[in-house]
């Protein structure tokens, strides 16, 4: 089964997308990973202004029979959640790299990036999986 | 579901051809395999090389010999008839309440069972039925537990019930241990009332062993419970009451609240444990700031046979029930637009969340909390009031006719249906001399409380009548003279 991958975004190896907005980058997770979850049940956000380091939890997503925590794609400081996802955590399958963002984070070195995976080397790595 | 199940007699016969066998030397196991057990022996052999021993006797041989195969002593087979007989001798040994009265609670309540919570936990479908995974077949179940979901929040003033836990004392160790987690970050403090059952806290350390939280509060004097809220801090999880507490004494709802207020301030959460019967008279724990309400189920329909099985309840507000444990059943619509109902916020237990579920509860007492739903049904509002009314004046009755027995002292203060009293003679000889009437006194409180030695703890029921109050009393009078 094809999986869709964005190239105007880099992946974590759990899953996770990051995406630079001006200075904040924003996180979500990929279309692999929302299709391994199955229906997302419930999203669990950190409160803006939280902390958290590279590689860090900040939260979880649940689904009917799974719960997988969230990690942080480069370290820095949570300034906006998307709270849609509080009603509507479907939105995750549905539109895993748009509507379905988790959050915007101030990063504290945005260089974190570097060390992800572009689309290309992502797609190579899911294949594998 | 609980006990009921495990012990269900179809699994015995586990116990009698494949069990056993693994135990006995290694060159008869090999012809016992069982139907039971789906091990081959090349299991075995990849087991036993993974573990590096060369056989099952290697494995065991770090049992000192003389225990390895005990000889059990055991007396001979009986027949069917044989062993009814031994058994009924063996039952007429106990001393029973059906021809006796009695004036022990201290935290199981000897209340009337109307019949018909018998005749509806005695159905198979319900006395038989495991976890309902399958909400497809399971929809009688699924009721049952949401109605009686329905009713323990109705009846603590809480918002969610989840469906029952091991007994009262468990139920407020998860109480805790949620409370620990309740927040992003974990706290290390919990404040638990000397007047909390000493059992239930000694449930609470033990569950909380090896956990960085730490319990305090309950080396203050039994009469100054009020004081902790002086030593709320921030890294303080909850506080954690018993409203009417051990002694039977009843706090005032201002005072609860105040005591709420005071940890909620710190961000703490504030955990009630309460006697369910109190409530169809009492403000109910939602009512006064509890985030969490807890307690032993067992006085709604439950008997008292011998401490258990019994159930736990516990009940939270809306906000936390992500973080509650337990099984929680939730209504819902089918494809139909049909009301049905399926086990909900399944994610928050362990066969899901794995190491990172806040609490090991999975499973349920599920026969003793449908007795516990069939009981409040059959009774309703008014009569489960009428029940703690009866309590109530029984027990006040009681105390008026003790305190003005010469040697006795009634300690003082408002309470529900239990009060202790101070006695002439020690607490076990008076008790002695009670039972020699035919009458089971109160608890020895000495052993708890050693400022309250010499003090026992009575309770009084709806099914104490005038008679054997009046008999209690009189017998004192004659054992402290």
């Amino acid at each position: 089964m094809a999986f869709t991958v964005q190239s105007d975004r880099k992946y974590a190896a759990s899953h996770e997308w990051a995406r630079p907005e001006g200075d904040l980058i924003v996180v979500g997770i990929s279309d692999y990973a929302q299709h391994e979850l199955g229906d997302v049940v419930y999203v669990d956000l950190p409160d803006p202004g939280e902390h958290f380091g590279q590689n860090e939890v900040f939260g979880a997503s649940e689904s009917v029979k799974a719960v997988a925590d969230l990690n942080m794609p480069a370290g820095g400081e949570v300034v906006e959640i998307n709270n849609a996802l509080v009603d509507h955590p479907e939105t995750v399958n549905a539109d895993p790299y748009g509507e379905g963002w988790m959050i915007k984070i101030r990063p504290d070195n945005p260089a974190d990036l570097d060390e992800l995976m572009d689309a290309d080397a992502y797609q190579q790595f899911i294949n594998e999986l | 579901m609980g006990v009921q199940q495990y012990n269900h007699s179809s699994n015995l016969p586990v116990f009698h051809s494949s069990i056993l066998p693994i135990f006995q030397p290694s060159n008869e196991s090999d012809n016992a395999m069982s139907s039971y057990i789906p091990n081959t022996d090349a299991d075995r052999a990849a087991m036993l090389a993974a573990v590096g021993v060369k056989s099952i006797d290697e494995l065991f041989r770090v049992v000192p010999a003389a225990h390895r195969f005990p000889a059990l002593n055991l007396p001979p087979p009986l027949s069917e008839p044989e062993a009814l007989r031994e058994l009924d001798r063996l039952q007429a040994m106990n001393a029973g309440l059906h021809d006796r009265c009695c004036f022990l609670g201290a935290g199981a309540y000897r209340h009337f069972i109307p019949a018909v919570v018998d005749f509806v936990i005695s159905r198979a479908e319900f006395y038989t039925a495991y976890t309902p995974y399958q909400p497809e077949v399971s929809q009688g179940t699924l009721q049952a537990h949401f109605e009686y979901q329905s009713m323990m929040a109705a009846l603590t003033g809480m918002e969610v019930a989840v469906v029952s836990h091991y007994d009262g004392g468990t139920a407020l160790a998860e109480a805790v241990l949620m409370a620990a987690h309740a927040g992003r970050e974990p706290r290390r403090q919990a404040l638990i009332s000397p007047t909390v059952h000493p059992q239930y806290r000694e449930v609470a350390r033990t569950y909380l062993e090896g956990t960085d939280v730490e319990i305090i509060g309950d080396e203050l004097p039994h009469d100054r419970m009020l004081a902790l809220g002086e030593m709320l801090d921030p890294d303080t999880a909850c506080v954690v009451v018993q409203n009417p507490d051990f002694l039977g004494r009843l706090y005032t709802p201002a005072e609860m609240q105040a005591l709420a207020d005071r940890a909620h301030a710190v961000g703490a959460l504030f955990i009630v444990s309460a006697y369910p019967i109190s409530l169809g008279l009492l403000a109910p724990p939602g009512s006064y700031g509890a985030d969490i309400a807890v307690g032993e189920g067992q006085p709604l329909g439950n008997p008292l046979s011998f401490g258990g099985p019994y159930l736990g309840y516990f009940t939270t507000r809306m906000e936390h029930v992500r973080r509650s444990p337990g099984r929680l059943v939730g209504q819902t619509a089918d494809v139909d637009g049909k009301r049905g109902l399926v086990i909900t916020l399944s994610t928050r237990e362990q066969h899901i969340r794995r190491e990172k579920a806040t609490s090991n509860i999975c499973s349920n007492q599920a026969l003793n909390a449908l007795a516990a739903a069939a009981y409040l049904a059959a009774l309703g509002k008014n009569g489960l009031r009428r029940v703690a009314e009866l309590c109530y004046h029984k027990a006040h009755y009681a105390a008026e006719l003790i305190g003005k027995l010469p040697g006795y002292e009634v300690l003082p203060g408002p309470f529900f249906n239990e009060f202790a009293v101070r006695c002439p003679r020690p607490v076990a000889e008076t008790n002695t001399a009670l039972l020699a009437r035919g009458i089971v006194g109160g608890y020895d409180l000495g052993a708890d409380y050693p400022a309250l030695a010499g003090h026992m703890l009575f309770c009084v029921t709806e099914l104490n009548t005038r008679e054997d109050i009046e008999a209690l009393a009189t017998a004192l009078g004659e054992i402290g003279q």
